[in-house]
């Protein structure tokens, strides 16, 4: 199932977002993309593989990368101790887990509060992010899930 | 126009026909005058005809009929099949492949109604032998991406989605034997899409004989144009057939090649019509179809997908495949998928019964494993096909390449039948296409040059397949012009892929295989076939790319041979599981060779270091060894001193060591790929799920070897290895006397130096001027303690009712015993002195015998001990010789020798060295090895030094004659040959001092 495209100028009908945090950050995916959301996994480490990929987890029978958010949107690292969730996205060569704080629930939102990313976000989420909208007194964030999985491999 | 799927099935069909046409047709040309062949032949073409007219194909019916008329002239005895016949015969081919090309994509036959081509063919069937060649074109077009393109087309599944584009892909289906076909159904339930059984009966009926029948129908429908509906009697046919004559009406061409084609007694009653009747061909052709489609309607009626028309036409197949269903590859995918999951699911299982011990849980989890192998045995099975599917190409491909070569080339295919999992079918198919083609090409010579060196015109190309061990091996090889190693190394530095040092340094093997290095072409034009440049380097990635090697081997003027070596299975794999760098890790089996545990204290010292590579001496060899913690980065996780785990692994046709934490067990594992971000890691080729549920990565042995630096090292090391064999040979490969003394429990002493080994009994030691002697042999033998020597204040008193341990060397006319407490042992091998030793009466110490053994300075002991030797008096004092030696040990014992010999020594490890010191000492004689012939030269040259005489050591093995300068030496002694080497040195130093007596004007 292709990825669906959040359109730019905000969706004529509400749409769903599966919400999570990354350290402060609120975050959301179109929940059309997000095949399931899971507990903390025990993952693989592929050494040498890319930072941002924390390893591979056993999705009943398939191997799923694992891919850290904190690494990915630049924020400081996770505190020792605490365990991250997963949140599973299709893509076009199959499923991938984002690994984020906390989860939390499936928005409606009112495409009137839809607004294009800010200028004063660093570059790193800037480029990961499509837009935003204006909830009671917090931002959330849509995440391009497509730009998220597009991991620069080291040349090797 | 058609629905999709019967168009589906239509393309399927023609296209095996066609490929059977390619092998046919070239056999024909090999063989004219095979009835049979050309019967065969005649009937596919007619069959492919027939079947474009069903389904309204009119300019594919087109093309097919005109090369059917000409077919039926030779089948006849009108014609010959000579080349120019099949030359044209092969365009058609040719022409109908592109023109079902075009339908795959489009459903619709496309422009091109290849009219000039009908044109030559019908001129061509008007034609005698001596004017047909007029009509044949020279063949142009070698890629033969028609066939390439449906193929490769056809191998994609798409019986999951039918709303795809119409016939984007027409799914490509396989023969599988019955009992396995069985097995499917009852595995899929009873509906089982996408297969159905045609049973052998049915498919019989299929085959479009000449009807005799139809003979009788032609002239009726010759008369009235108009008349169509008449023909059609064969009930079902009849819409079609309709429809068939309205598009069959604008096409005089057509007719008019037809109207004149002249054949009589042909079927396809072609033969009658005179011109104006329009699509007398045509209907005669829904006439001549008309058996086949009502039974392939009945067929199709049977249950979609089954087709009997292959299995028809090839008569001589049929004995082959006796009992065999089409299924769509799509569904053996899945049903491979699901057998691999079983296999986990079943490892998980038994790694629960290992730990549970329930009983009769135990016996059924047994059953589940052996049904389960069997099963994933049965399923590997389907998917396999014989290597003949790829090969079946190459006739047609080699006899057009040397037609626009102007070259002979027979081809002999060995092994066809060899089988193949279809992943690796699909992904050697243009590797081995190129290089086929590179063999016609480039590898293979004109006729005229071939006979001027001496071989026949025609060349030779072998294709070779055959299992062995758990691989696939392939093997190309032609008798052509070979590879000229010089060439490809001087092109290698031209494109600057090395330096002309680093060329020069390449055996011819490495040199040929340069080949395979990127951007790499010799040819001197780019020719459409191959020389493109992207050709060797991709097939060695694609071949490498599946778990396979290639390797090439050539002799220059007469022959080329490319041999290809693949695993059998890529899905289920045998594998070692390891522990390294902090986690599980699976080795696939197939690369594994030996496994090696090195314990105790010595573990980490028996890996020792040369160019800065850890190396294992393994019997004898030197095995490159690389740390799984240090290629992947993983800090902290030094080897425990006590065990060192070696994996030693094949990579490349050279092996390694992978030094790993620990080893757990075998396991069948299922590789899973990684995803697309992980891919690009050379290190891993996959991942697997093991037993407990979590993941391990697969190493992926030739990635490792080749980020570790560790083939080139193998290689350097195996060339090191050689020369240092000479050259250790020759310089340290010595035999010791092992043996204990006091606290040192492992002392050594070269064999050449002692006379005898002697026991005594303690009651014959007597003492005499408080020295320990013992009457030996006549003489008065003085015993020295070498504990006391190496240990003063040590207890040295001999063991009382115990026989002393003696070792007695011997010095020209004196003796001299060491007593020491045991005798070890006797060992010969390469020596290399570690350390040198600060402890008197020790020279240092070495690895003997894989202990670290100290060496015993006689020299020293002796001298300490007060006993004296006879010294080696001449007139003018001790006589001075210089030892010139590279290797410490070695020099350290020479010096021994001599001065026990009573010479006075001194030492150089160099030219440099040795010229240094001549100026500065007064030396008589240099005893050096015949290689520093820098040093024998300033000797000899330098009238002050002229007078001293040189004498050569030759290690074992080395030739005195192989050096530049080995007039310049007096005499050549064995370094080692103490009595020998003594022996020319009192010679020499004889002669010496009559020198220098003569310089000084002092006479005798």
């Amino acid at each position: 199932m292709k990825v669906q495209q959040n359109s730019p100028k905000g969706a004529e009908h509400s749409r769903q977002y599966s919400t999570f945090y990354v350290a402060d950050l609120f975050f959301g995916i179109d929940v059309l993309n997000v095949q399931e959301v899971l507990r903390y996994q025990e993952m693989t480490r592929v050494p040498l593989a890319p930072d941002v990929i924390e390893g591979l987890i056993n999705l009943r029978g398939q191997i799923v990368t694992a891919v850290d958010l904190r690494r990915r949107l630049n924020v400081k690292p996770r505190e020792n101790g605490s365990t991250p969730m997963n949140i599973v996205v299709r893509s076009e060569e199959g499923a991938v887990s984002l690994l984020v704080d906390e989860i939390s629930d499936v928005l409606e939102v009112n495409p009137a509060s839809y607004e294009p990313p800010p200028q004063n976000l660093p570059p790193e989420q800037r480029e990961l992010i499509e837009g935003l909208y204006k909830l009671d007194g917090r931002l959330l964030l849509i995440l391009n899930t497509e730009r998220v999985l597009q991991i620069q491999t080291n040349g090797n | 126009m058609e629905d999709f799927d019967t168009i589906r099935e239509f393309l399927i069909e023609s296209n095996e026909n066609l490929g059977r046409l390619d092998q046919e047709i070239v056999e024909l040309e090999k063989d004219p005058g095979n009835s049979e062949l050309v019967a065969s032949i005649f009937r596919t073409i007619h069959t492919i005809k027939g079947t474009c007219g069903f389904l309204g194909f009119d300019k594919l019916t087109g093309v097919t009929h005109s090369a059917e008329n000409i077919l039926s002239q030779v089948r006849d005895g009108k014609r010959k099949a000579t080349n120019s016949l099949i030359s044209i015969i092969l365009e058609s081919v040719d022409a109908t492949k592109e023109i079902l090309d075009v339908i795959e994509k489009t459903s619709e036959e496309g422009e091109n109604a290849f009219e000039e081509l009908k044109g030559r063919l019908h001129a061509f069937s008007e034609a005698n032998e001596e004017t047909e060649g007029n009509y044949v074109q020279a063949k142009a077009k070698v890629e033969l991406p028609a066939a390439a393109e449906s193929e490769a087309n056809a191998a994609t599944p798409t019986a999951e989605n039918p709303s795809s584009e119409p016939v984007a892909e027409a799914p490509l289906t396989d023969d599988i034997d019955l009992e396995t076909a069985i097995l499917m159904k009852a595995l899929l339930g009873e509906q089982g899409e996408g297969f159905t059984f045609v049973p052998q009966t049915l498919e019989s009926k299929l085959v479009p004989e000449e009807p005799p029948a139809t003979e009788k129908k032609a002239p009726e429908t010759i008369s009235p144009p108009a008349a169509q509906p008449e023909i059609q009697k064969p009930g079902k046919a009849e819409s079609a057939a309709e429809t068939n004559m309205s598009e069959q009406k604008p096409n005089p061409e057509t007719n008019d090649n037809s109207a004149k084609a002249k054949e009589e007694p042909t079927p396809t009653a072609e033969t009658a019509p005179p011109k104006p009747v329009q699509p007398i061909a045509p209907p005669a052709a829904a006439v001549e179809v008309a058996p086949g489609p009502p039974l392939r309607a009945a067929a199709a009626a049977a249950g979609a997908g089954a087709d009997g028309g292959e299995r028809t036409v090839g008569a001589k197949n049929n004995a082959v495949l006796d009992s065999t269903i089409r299924v769509d590859v799509g569904l053996l995918d899945k049903l491979m998928n699901l057998v691999g999951e079983l296999v986990l699911a079943r490892n998980q299982v038994l790694q629960f019964t290992a730990r549970l011990e329930a009983g009769t849980f135990n016996a059924t989890s047994q059953r589940l494993n052996l049904i389960t192998s069997e099963l994933q045995e049965s399923v590997m099975k389907t998917r396999m096909q014989p290597i003949g599917i790829v090969w079946g190409k190459f006739p047609r491909v080699v006899r057009d390449l040397a037609a626009e070569c102007g070259k002979y080339i027979h081809l002999n295919m060995d092994g066809a039948e060899t089988e193949l999992d279809r992943t690796i079918i699909e992904a050697i198919k243009d590797p081995l296409t190129h290089i086929v083609r590179n063999s016609c090409d480039h590898g293979i010579e004109r006729p005229d040059e071939r006979i001027k060196r001496g071989k026949t015109a025609t060349g030779r190309l072998t294709l070779r397949a055959f299992h062995e061990g758990g691989h696939v091996n392939i093997e190309i090889s032609d008798d052509g012009g070979g590879i000229n190693p010089e060439r490809i190394k001087a092109k290698a530095v031209q494109k600057g892929l090395l330096s002309v040092e680093q060329a020069q340094r390449l055996t011819e093997r490495e040199a040929i295989n340069l080949i395979f290095l990127p951007g790499f072409s010799t040819a001197e034009k780019v020719s459409n076939i191959s020389g493109r440049g992207v050709g060797m380097d991709v097939v060695k990635t694609n071949i490498e790319r599946i778990g396979g090697v290639v390797d090439l081997a050539s002799t220059d003027g007469q022959g080329t041979t490319i041999k290809i070596k693949i695993p059998l299975t890529l899905a289920i794999i045998p594998g070692l599981v390891i522990t390294g760098a902090g986690q599980r890790f699976v080795i696939p089996q197939v690369s594994l060779f030996e496994l090696i545990r090195l314990e105790g204290e010595n573990g980490m010292r028996q890996i020792e270091r040369i160019h800065g590579t850890p190396v294992y001496r393994r019997r004898g060899k030197l095995l490159p060894l690389t740390f799984l913690n240090e290629i992947l980065k993983v800090p902290g996780h030094a080897a425990v001193d006590d065990v060192v785990n070696i994996v030693v692994l094949q990579a490349e046709d050279s092996e390694f060591g992978l030094v790993v934490d620990g080893i757990n067990d075998t396991q069948e594992i299922v590789v899973k790929p990684l995803g697309k971000r992980l891919k690009g890691l050379s290190m891993y080729s996959g991942a697997t799920i093991m037993g407990d549920g979590k993941v391990a990565l697969i190493l992926d042995v030739l990635g490792i070897a080749q980020r570790s630096g560790v083939l080139r090292e193998s290689r350097e090391i195996r060339g090191a290895n050689k020369e240092n064999k000479q050259a250790q040979v020759g310089k340290d490969k010595q035999t010791m006397l092992l043996f204990s003394a006091g606290r040192f429990e492992r002392l050594a002493v070269p064999l050449s130096l002692v006379a005898r080994l002697e026991e005594i009994p303690v009651a014959n030691v007597e003492h005499a001027a408080g020295r320990m002697v013992v009457q030996y042999r006549g003489q008065i033998l003085p015993l020295v303690s070498l504990a006391g020597q190496l240990d003063p204040g040590a207890d040295i008193s001999l063991p009382k009712d115990q026989n002393v341990q003696v070792v007695v060397f011997n010095n020209g006319d004196r003796l001299i015993g060491l007593v020491v407490d045991r005798i070890l042992d006797i060992v010969e091998e390469h020596v290399t002195v570690r350390k040198s030793s600060e402890t008197f009466g020790l020279m240092g110490s070495a690895v003997v015998g894989q202990k670290v053994t100290d060496f015993v300075d006689l020299h020293e002991i002796i001298a300490n001990s007060g006993e004296k030797w006879a010294a080696h008096k001449t007139l003018s004092g001790p006589a001075t010789v210089m030892i010139v030696e590279r290797s410490p040990f070695a020099r350290a014992h020479l010096r021994s020798s001599l001065e026990m010999a009573g010479y006075r020594v001194v030492e150089a490890a160099s030219s440099q060295e040795a010229v240094d010191k001549l100026s500065r000492e007064k030396v008589r004689i240099v005893a050096a090895s015949p290689e520093f012939s820098e040093l024998a030269q300033h000797v000899k040259g330098n009238p002050k030094l002229a007078h001293i005489r040189l004498l050569g050591l030759l290690g074992e093995g080395s030739n005195p004659n192989r050096h530049a300068d080995a007039g310049l030496f007096e005499e050549f002694q064995m370094k080692f040959d103490r009595k020998a080497m003594l022996s020319s040195l009192e010679r020499l130093a004889e002669a010496v001092e009559h020198s220098e007596q003569e310089l000084a004007g002092v006479s005798r």
